[in-house]
């Protein structure tokens, strides 16, 4: 009875509905909305891999006044050497300027140093629905069940995310080499 | 001569000794070792516990063999990323000490194959014995190649003995006592895959990988075929294999190929993909592809 009912207003609404479906079907599809992050958007990851002693930034930074300037880092942080699209990049595109111990996306919203491939993601979109799937990035845990996930940070640094040159294991015996 | 007259070509005599030979054969046959499959389980045990107490007289440490069965609806695959392996070998050596291959003489299952950027995967242009003092090197890409797991395995065709066969969980297996050395299936594999014991095989008493599986990891001896299993002791516990763990770069994949939401499947949905050499009809299991 109460499903003859509800097919009833479906069918009632329908018809209403159909124009709006057809313009959005037309319009560019909604912006993902702002806010923080949903839960089930999380990621269970293991802890960020901070330089040791640095965090949290705040026992530094919340007495030091913000300074917006692009410059060479002369009292702390000199061993940084940002590779990262470096021409557009600046420190405080990332890391939030009134909070030191958090990051931030580019709408503003913070996130946390646990939830850093959102920031990631913002440019490299498509490498975080790879790693999502768990196709981009090293795989450990179980292939049926609890899979391990590391953040981007613990492969790449942030600051250089390109990967340097490693020397490899040694090569196989050749044949002739064989006694 | 009239047809209906002549002789019978073979006579009753001839006839009933012949039979009585084959039934004799097939029940001999039946009599001996078996197949692992055709095992009765109390037979199996114990010869699980034979295996084990002879590893553990060899190797003065604990053995343990395994004979883990395949999980349903489970048919493995594995994907690996051409565009981010950089041919460090990690995988190659993690392999050996994971699945007790031979030091001296040495025995690898994985082979890196190092390709130059302007000739594409070419076989006759690889080299596998590249040694740069970094990798990656400018201009060249790498092919880890092992056992593609082929659904149409050409390897277990030719086997003689029926000591090789494909498990119903996907992974091409082998019997290692029923193996008779005679490198038939080594002949028809044509990703070079496949190797053998040419001389006893020696592991160090402390890299002994002690957790084994009867087809898979457990120790072999000279004069038989071995080859990569998708670490066979580990993936039907669940586990990644440990190659795919190793891997620094991130480019192995594993996974259920029947379970729409696992890796494999989204990379084979996703990606651009390819097997070696798809020709041949061998089907792999093993499938390569670009992350980018």
């Amino acid at each position: 009875m109460r499903l003859c009912v509800m097919t009833l207003a479906l069918a009632l609404v329908a018809p209403a509905a159909a124009p709006v479906a057809l313009a959005q079907h037309f319009s560019p599809a909604p912006l993902p909305r702002a806010g923080p992050p949903r839960a089930e958007e999380r990621v269970e990851v293991p802890p960020p891999p901070f330089t040791d002693g640095i965090f949290p930034c705040t026992s530094c930074h919340a007495t030091l006044k913000v300074n917006r300037v692009r410059r060479p880092l002369a009292d702390m942080h000199g061993d940084i050497v940002l590779a990262h699209d470096e021409q557009h990049r600046w420190c405080l595109d990332c890391h939030d300027p009134d909070n030191r111990d958090w990051l931030h996306l580019a709408s503003g919203e913070k996130v946390p140093f646990e939830q850093s491939y959102l920031l990631c993601g913002q440019c490299h979109g498509e490498k975080l629905r790879d790693w999502r799937a768990g196709v981009h990035g090293r795989r450990t845990g179980e292939w049926n069940g609890h899979k391990g996930y590391l953040l981007c940070a613990h492969c790449h640094n942030p600051h250089q995310p390109r990967f340097r040159a490693v020397t490899p294991k040694p090569a196989p015996a050749r044949p002739s080499a064989a006694k | 001569m009239d047809p209906e007259k002549r002789p019978p070509a073979v006579s009753r005599r001839q006839f009933a000794s012949v039979a009585a030979a084959a039934a004799a054969g097939f029940i001999l046959t039946a009599c001996g070792p078996k197949r692992l499959r055709e095992l009765p389980r109390e037979r199996l045990a114990a010869l699980l516990e034979d295996l084990e107490k002879d590893y553990t007289k060899r190797f003065g440490t604990a053995v343990a063999v395994a004979d883990t069965p395949p999980i349903q609806g489970v048919t493995f695959a594995y994907a690996l990323d051409l565009s981010r392996c950089i041919g460090c070998r990690r995988c190659v050596y993690a392999c050996v000490e994971e699945n007790n291959q031979s030091r001296d003489p040495e025995v690898q299952w994985i082979r890196v194959l190092g390709m130059n950027k302007d000739k594409g995967i070419d076989f006759s242009e690889s080299d596998p014995y590249y040694q740069p003092a970094e990798v990656p090197q400018e201009g060249h890409f790498y092919v880890p190649v092992a056992c593609q797991q082929c659904r149409n395995a050409p390897c277990t065709k030719v086997c003689p003995t029926g000591a090789t066969w494909t498990e119903p969980d996907g992974i091409v297996v082998i019997d290692y006592d029923w193996c008779v050395g005679c490198r038939y299936c080594m002949a028809a594999c044509p990703y070079g895959a496949r190797h053998f014991n040419w001389a006893e095989p020696t592991i160090p008493r402390d890299h002994l990988n002690t957790k084994t599986h009867y087809l898979g990891n457990r120790p072999r001896s000279k004069g038989v075929v071995e080859k990569c299993t998708f670490c066979i002791q580990r993936v039907r516990v669940g586990r990644y294999p440990a190659c795919v763990e190793v891997c620094p770069v991130g480019a192995r994949k594993f996974g259920n190929l029947l379970d729409p939401k696992s890796e494999i499947r989204y990379v084979i949905e996703n990606k651009r993909v390819l097997v070696l050499k798809e020709e041949l009809n061998t089907m792999p299991k093993f499938f390569y592809f670009y992350g980018t």
